[in-house]
């Protein structure tokens, strides 16, 4: 009975207790289990060291403490939703899904709660349109201008004329590997390439007949959309048929360490698509070592900072916070709501004194928002691994991709579903 | 020789060799199934389990570091030493024999005389559980996995073919290793439940498990017999596939490849697993092969499915399966 009471008390204290703790809610849909989880957890991780960087040497962000409830999606669409219905009371400002089949089933349910959607280099690729994807933001690139950055790289080492080449698309076959597929046609008309796509099922564990075929047609250039397991199988099948590493392009949800380490010194050269700066020779990581994983405090081991897969996690976070600090500014408030972040994030500009002040400088491009633009400069680099030295390095700038091409598709497809919506333009 | 004649004998041939792997882990299936009766569903997750627990020895690596380090604010995750693979694959080994004997102490032994579908239910837990316990004890990061075994074109072939048809032949060392290792276990299981006491006491158990239990058998000890030989056999598939793509949970999923394999093959016959195995690996390839490009690709993952449907529709039993008469 004393028990019983003791804890009602407590229960009590905590409901009186709670609205007084303002607090800026960021839920994160992390996969943490499941075929996908080697690069969930670092992914989650960054994201969440970051938050708790800020709260433990800024005091949060405007003297608000930012809150991170991680809710496990195991990367399953069905799962993610119910993540979303179920932390969306709690507050929640934003979504980062880190899944494009969560993404595509959360736009008109976020949009309709008027909870905004962050979706950097994955997700809807026409959602860069803001003027019909009001509450979608996928800055700074996409998945078309990914494809673009590759064909520009290709091109750079063809003297720009990639005319009588090959070039094949290795794909996951699903939403998310088929994303390139238009760009990559309507770079092939511009260029004079031949293009083909050879499909993996899930979860790509057996590519044999697919590296047979690209053995067989023997093309200049093999790019790669995969995820998960496809990604170590790819690359080990690649080196079995002796493919020259170097001309195998991945995008960057194919290019972290543990995509390579497990074909050892065959995957050297291989290189990958790369939106955000990589390594941990930045200033933003010894604070994150110093505030947040020698205090215990980090959401890993700290075995994962400095990792491809956890800086990105860390970009979203700072890109996440930059915004949430713009609609403070904007709203003239520290305690926000998920609308007036929505405002932030479509106000948001980025220079590179910001991201030298923030410890990130070079690590990512400078740019604005707008109302129309949500997908940002669609700059990109390459990345390349070098398995000697354990590491990837940037071997190329930030350099913005073809929307010549681009920006005709994202405004066709765009266009489609604003009509199957009924959505009229939002912006004046 | 026409060029497409030639990319379907190479085609042909590598299908053979994802047979031999798609078979190694059917295998594990049939054993369980040939003396018990119960369809093993936790099949994949042995597979990942003996795996890691390999690269975990292996690499001197601290079981469940994770949780150790969050109960106890500790940052242990390796020993700082590693072991050598002879040695890892042994200690592996006898870890599976101990997950086997397990599985029989606290699951199976109180399900005996069950219907087949609670044996079955109780695979399927055996397999959430694993799925969550393996990469609680070895982490869920994807692990190296190195036991000195080749990789990567054959020269030999390659050039025997380029002399012979003036193409070269692609055929993966790997799997050239995968296929000696199948017959070996082939015959070695063959002979084992032929010529020894264990395994005809083995066949017996399978044959009728009262007749074997009236003249003496045990059955705890058949069954952790021959769960220990599947865990066995799902250590040398988790090698053979780990070698290509990393250990990591997703392994799990090559039992997917060895369903078709099992209902064209039939689940009681280790011959009917090799051969069905076969059968998938030629039927898919050159499938994707011929017909692949015509409708998209990656036929793959269905083909099999549909191949051994046909199969199933003129023999219920598969290939080798026996055909169980009941008399009224």
């Amino acid at each position: 009975m004393k028990m019983k009471k003791l804890a009602a008390a407590a229960v009590a204290t905590l409901m009186v207790g709670a609205p007084a703790m303002a607090e800026l809610v960021f839920p994160s849909l992390s996969y943490r289990t499941g075929p996908f989880a080697a690069g969930g957890i670092p992914y989650a991780d960054g994201y969440a060291d970051y938050f708790t960087l800020l709260n433990e040497r800024d005091g949060g962000i405007g003297g608000v403490k930012v809150s991170v409830p991680e809710c496990e999606t195991a990367y399953n669409t069905e799962k993610g939703v119910e993540c979303y219905e179920s932390t969306k009371g709690m507050g929640a400002l934003l979504y980062n899904p880190l899944s494009t089949g969560i993404t595509y089933q959360l736009i008109p349910k976020a949009t309709a709660d008027d909870i905004p959607l962050y979706t950097p280099g994955y997700g809807r690729t026409s959602a860069a349109n803001g003027n019909v994807f009001s509450h979608v933001f996928n800055f700074p690139a996409n998945y078309w201008n990914g494809a673009s950055a590759a064909v520009n790289y290709v091109l750079s080492l063809n003297n720009g004329s990639l005319e009588g080449k090959k070039i094949t698309l290795l794909h996951f076959n699903g939403a998310y590997g088929k994303e390139p597929i238009p760009t990559l046609t309507k770079l092939a008309e511009k260029h004079g390439f031949e293009f083909n796509a050879i499909p993996v099922d899930y979860p790509g564990q057996e590519q044999k007949s697919q590296w047979l075929q690209i053995r067989r047609e023997k093309p200049d250039y093999v790019l790669f959309w995969g995820w998960g397991v496809m990604n170590q199988v790819a690359i080990q099948e690649a080196a079995n048929i002796r493919f020259p590493m170097e001309n195998f392009i991945g995008v960057w949800w194919s290019g972290a360490e543990h995509d390579v380490t497990p074909a050892g010194a065959a995957a050297n050269g291989y290189k990958a698509v790369a939106f955000h700066g990589v390594g941990s020779d930045y200033p933003v990581f010894d604070d994150i070592q110093k505030y947040v994983v020698d205090s215990g405090k980090a959401a890993g081991n700290g075995t994962n900072v400095g990792t491809v897969i956890y800086n990105r996690g860390v970009y979203a976070a700072m890109l996440v916070a930059e915004a949430a600090r713009k609609a403070q500014e904007i709203h003239g408030t520290a305690d926000i709501t998920s609308s007036m972040m929505r405002d932030g994030l479509e106000q948001l500009e980025i220079t590179d004194a910001r991201m030298k002040e923030l410890g990130m400088e070079g690590f990512g491009p400078a740019f604005s928002v707008s109302c129309e633009n949500h997908g940002g400069p669609g700059t990109a680099a390459i990345s390349q691994w070098d398995a000697s030295a354990g590491k990837w390095s940037l071997i190329t700038e930030f350099a913005p991709s073809d929307m010549d091409v681009i920006q005709p598709l994202i405004d066709a497809d765009s266009a489609a579903y604003a009509a199957e919506n009924n959505i009229a333009p939002q912006c004046k | 020789m026409p060029e497409q004649l030639l990319f379907a004998m190479e085609v042909t041939l590598n299908g053979l060799m994802a047979g031999v792997l798609y078979a190694l882990v059917a295998l594990g299936f049939v054993l369980i199934f040939k003396a018990s009766g119960i369809f093993n569903f936790a099949q994949g997750m042995l597979v990942v389990f003996a795996a890691m627990t390999l690269v975990g020895v292996q690499q001197g690596q601290v079981p469940f570091a994770h949780l150790i380090n969050t109960i106890f604010g500790t940052k242990v995750h390796d020993f700082g030493w590693t072991v050598p693979t002879f040695l890892a694959i042994i200690v592996a080994g006898a870890a599976m024999v101990f997950v086997a004997w397990i599985i029989e102490k606290y699951i199976l032994h109180h399900l005996v005389g069950q219907p087949d579908i609670i044996l079955f239910m109780a695979t399927i837990g055996m397999w959430y559980f694993m799925h969550g316990f393996a990469p609680l004890m070895w982490g869920s990061e994807v692990m190296k996995l190195d036991v000195g075994l080749a990789q990567g074109l054959n020269d030999p072939v390659l050039n025997a073919t380029e002399a012979l048809f003036g193409y070269g032949f692609f055929l993966d060392n790997l799997d050239i290793v995968a296929a000696v290792i199948a017959a070996i276990l082939v015959a070695s299981l063959v002979l084992f439940s032929q010529y020894t006491k264990q395994g005809r006491a083995m066949r017996a158990v399978a044959d009728d498990h009262q007749a074997a239990l009236s003249v003496g058998i045990s059955l705890r000890f058949i069954w952790v017999l021959v769960w220990s030989l599947a865990g066995v056999v799902a250590l040398v598939a988790g090698i053979m596939w780990g070698s290509k793509s990393g250990v990591q949970i997703s392994l799990a999923e090559v039992a997917l490849k060895a369903l078709p394999v099992l209902m064209l093959g039939g689940c009681t016959s280790i011959p009917g697993a090799i051969i069905g195995g076969l059968i998938i690996g030629v039927g898919e390839q050159l499938f994707e092969f011929a017909i692949g490009p015509l409708v998209g690709g990656a036929t793959q993952a269905w083909f099999a499915y549909v191949l051994a449907l046909i199969f199933l529709i003129f023999r219920p039993q598969g290939l080798f399966g026996e055909k169980i008469i009941e008399r009224v």
